[in-house]
């Protein structure tokens, strides 16, 4: 039994409910059980890393997460609605408005200046050009890009570029930053300056789930799920003293 | 999503490969081209043909063996060539009979197997002139006027004399310095003492009307020989009131010239102004119907083009799409952003079709002398068979790139 007194149970409301869903691929002739019954609970400004060998079920778990695919079963409830029953539409736009994706390779378009690229989830949101471009010009000055706004993805170091997707993620204030290995393309000084980005983020009151198999980034986050073939194998929470040791650093 | 942002993401991606985008461009530019300049040059002539035109001068009415268009091969030329000629004699009886029932009768044979050539003193024309031999009616049924100098006389043709009346442009070539009347040139191995020069006519469907030399009828025949000739006989009423009686009188009289019986059919085609018309009317329709056709071609392989880029264009950006996909994008703001693109290739194309289409037929319109038109119904109808053809050829592109499966997009390298 884990000793919950050692450690800060989160107690915001809660945004993603997941109960025990599965989900089956058809790979050839085969059936791949990718989640065999997964359960996890996020509550609101918790920073969650979710950790796992290749084919534990990682991503299957992260693309459910980010609501670009739907359990084959079980409930998936986002700030009580269910996924599992959406339609494309409706997850695009769940997508557009509660997700913030942050890719491993940055994933920005490459004839898109640095604001074109953080104003294209308000595009598809429907924002006006005014608006859209107050938001995103104050979201890059809050990643520390104010001076790079005209700029080409290509004029920019990977940092930087880390910097942008993030400001992406941000701009339609999502309810959820969904990071799937946001370092791995990166030194591991750049990658250091990326994660106390996002502890910076996480902070001013924002949801970060970290899907990573290093240890050392993982180590950033609250809270650690691990996966193994397609179960959650543990699930724990940063313990006082850890915390202790972390805001001394 | 707003439109603009729609025009602004497909100018976007179509400037990423400005040079692929204007290759796919050049087929649709091809294909209108092709149909624009063919309607404006059409157009163009034949609003001056409507607007008052005379093929024949004014109210006459012309007899021939052959009709106007004798391009409709097969069948039908042959039994063109294997009618009669119409030989002097028949066109003497015929002269004969009309006598007091008109103002004018015109016998002309052209001489098309001659290569016209007249030289004097050493300078010669171009190998290419009209020869005709013919009455002192010519002048008045083919619309031309005497510039100075004589007309053919019916003396002339009685004597069979071997005197020239000559176009503007064979004056200016042989006779820059000095006064052609009365001088003596060779032409087709005979010579001929030149009696009057005629005024500058110009140019009708580009060819030049000035490169003319007239003769007695009489003695075109003796030079150059009556068998495998025929004759045309134009004849010119006293009055535009007389015109459909005389035109009745004529056709009876050239029956009977031709020795047709009771319940035989005309042997012998009848210009009228009218009847010319109408037949540059079909002929124009025909070449329309070609446009088309081609037209028509050169856009379905134009389409097939655009939607070959674009599958190309989907293959290459799935990523892109998996992105914009993760971002929120729904499956229909991907679909309208590839369509756009389509539309936008398909119309910038015809946009450019047009401009040189008019261009290209107003151009031919004033080689041909004639008004300058825009062709606005069928520059439209262009502007809407692009958006047609962008929309057909762009929308199974557009569908397989909404259709992509954002993880699987997401993970294409």
């Amino acid at each position: 039994m884990m000793d919950t007194r050692d450690s800060i149970r989160p107690v915001g409301p809660v945004v993603i409910d997941i109960e025990n869903i599965t989900k089956d691929y058809v790979m050839g002739e085969e059936i791949v059980h990718a989640l065999r019954g997964v359960s996890l609970r996020v509550h609101r400004n918790e920073y969650i890393a979710i950790m796992g060998p290749s084919g534990s079920g990682k991503s299957t778990l992260m693309n459910m997460v980010g609501c670009l695919d739907t359990p084959t079963s079980g409930r998936y409830g986002f700030n009580g609605r269910n996924v599992a029953e959406m339609d494309d539409d409706e997850l695009a736009a769940i997508r557009n408005r509660e997700i913030g994706f942050v890719f491993q390779t940055f994933n920005l378009l490459p004839r898109a200046n640095t604001l074109r690229n953080v104003e294209l989830p308000l595009i598809y949101a429907g924002v006006d050009p005014e608006t859209r471009e107050e938001r995103a010009t104050q979201t890059l000055i809050d990643v520390g890009l104010g001076d790079r706004l005209h700029h080409k993805p290509n004029e920019l170091s990977g940092g930087q570029r880390q910097r942008v997707a993030i400001a992406r993620a941000l701009v339609n204030r999502p309810s959820i930053i969904l990071a799937d290995e946001p370092t791995g393309n990166l030194d591991s000084k750049t990658g250091e300056e990326i994660m106390s980005l996002f502890e910076d983020l996480y902070r001013r009151g924002n949801t970060i789930i970290l899907v990573t198999h290093e240890a050392d980034i993982a180590r950033h986050a609250r809270r650690t799920v691990r996966l193994r073939d397609g179960l959650i194998e543990s699930d724990d929470l940063m313990t006082v003293p850890e915390l202790e040791s972390m805001a001394l650093t | 999503m707003l439109f603009s942002e729609i025009v602004r993401m497909a100018l976007s991606s179509l400037g990423a490969n400005k040079l692929r985008a204007a290759l796919t461009m050049t087929g649709i530019t091809i294909g209108v081209f092709s149909i624009i300049s063919v309607m404006t040059a059409i157009g163009a002539l034949q609003n001056s043909i409507e607007s008052g035109i005379s093929f024949l001068g004014s109210n006459i009415f012309q007899f021939a063996k052959y009709p106007v268009n004798i391009d409709a091969g097969g069948e039908t030329k042959k039994k063109y060539q294997n009618r009669r000629n119409i030989t002097y004699r028949q066109a003497l009886r015929y002269y004969e009979l009309m006598q007091g029932n008109a103002q004018e009768i015109c016998l002309k044979c052209f001489g098309r197997d001659l290569k016209g050539q007249a030289v004097y003193n050493g300078i010669k024309t171009t190998p290419s002139l009209t020869v005709v031999g013919t009455n002192r009616s010519f002048l008045t049924a083919n619309a031309y006027t005497l510039s100075y100098g004589r007309n053919l006389n019916d003396e002339d043709v009685d004597l069979a004399r071997s005197v020239l009346v000559i176009g503007k442009m064979i004056e200016k070539r042989l006779f820059p310095h000095e006064s052609p009347i009365g001088k003596v040139i060779r032409m087709s191995g005979h010579t001929y003492t030149v009696i009057g020069v005629l005024v500058e006519k110009g140019t009708s469907f580009g060819q030049s009307q000035d490169d003319i030399c007239l003769m007695p009828i009489t003695r075109f025949f003796e030079n150059y020989g009556e068998a495998n000739r025929t004759v045309n006989i134009a004849t010119q009423p006293f009055s535009t009131e007389l015109y459909n009686r005389t035109l009745d009188k004529g056709i009876s009289a050239m029956r009977i010239a031709r020795g047709l019986g009771a319940n035989q059919e005309n042997d012998f085609e009848i210009y009228t102004n009218d009847s010319l018309k109408s037949a540059f009317i079909s002929v124009a329709g025909v070449v329309r119907i070609g446009a088309f056709v081609v037209s028509f071609i050169a856009l379905v392989a134009a389409g097939i083009g655009i939607m070959n880029i674009m599958l190309v264009s989907v293959t290459e950006r799935t990523k892109e799409i998996g992105v914009r996909k993760s971002i929120g994008a729904r499956s229909r703001d991907i679909l309208r952003q590839f369509l756009t693109e389509a539309v936008f290739i398909s119309e910038a194309g015809g946009v450019v079709g047009i401009i040189l289409g008019v261009i290209g037929g107003d151009l031919l319109a004033l080689w041909l002398k004639v008004d300058l038109i825009f062709p606005f119904g069928w520059a439209f109808a262009g502007l809407v068979v692009c958006s047609a053809i962008g929309i057909g050829f762009g929308l199974y592109p557009a569908y397989r790139a909404a259709a992509l499966d954002p993880i699987e997009a997401l993970r294409y390298e």
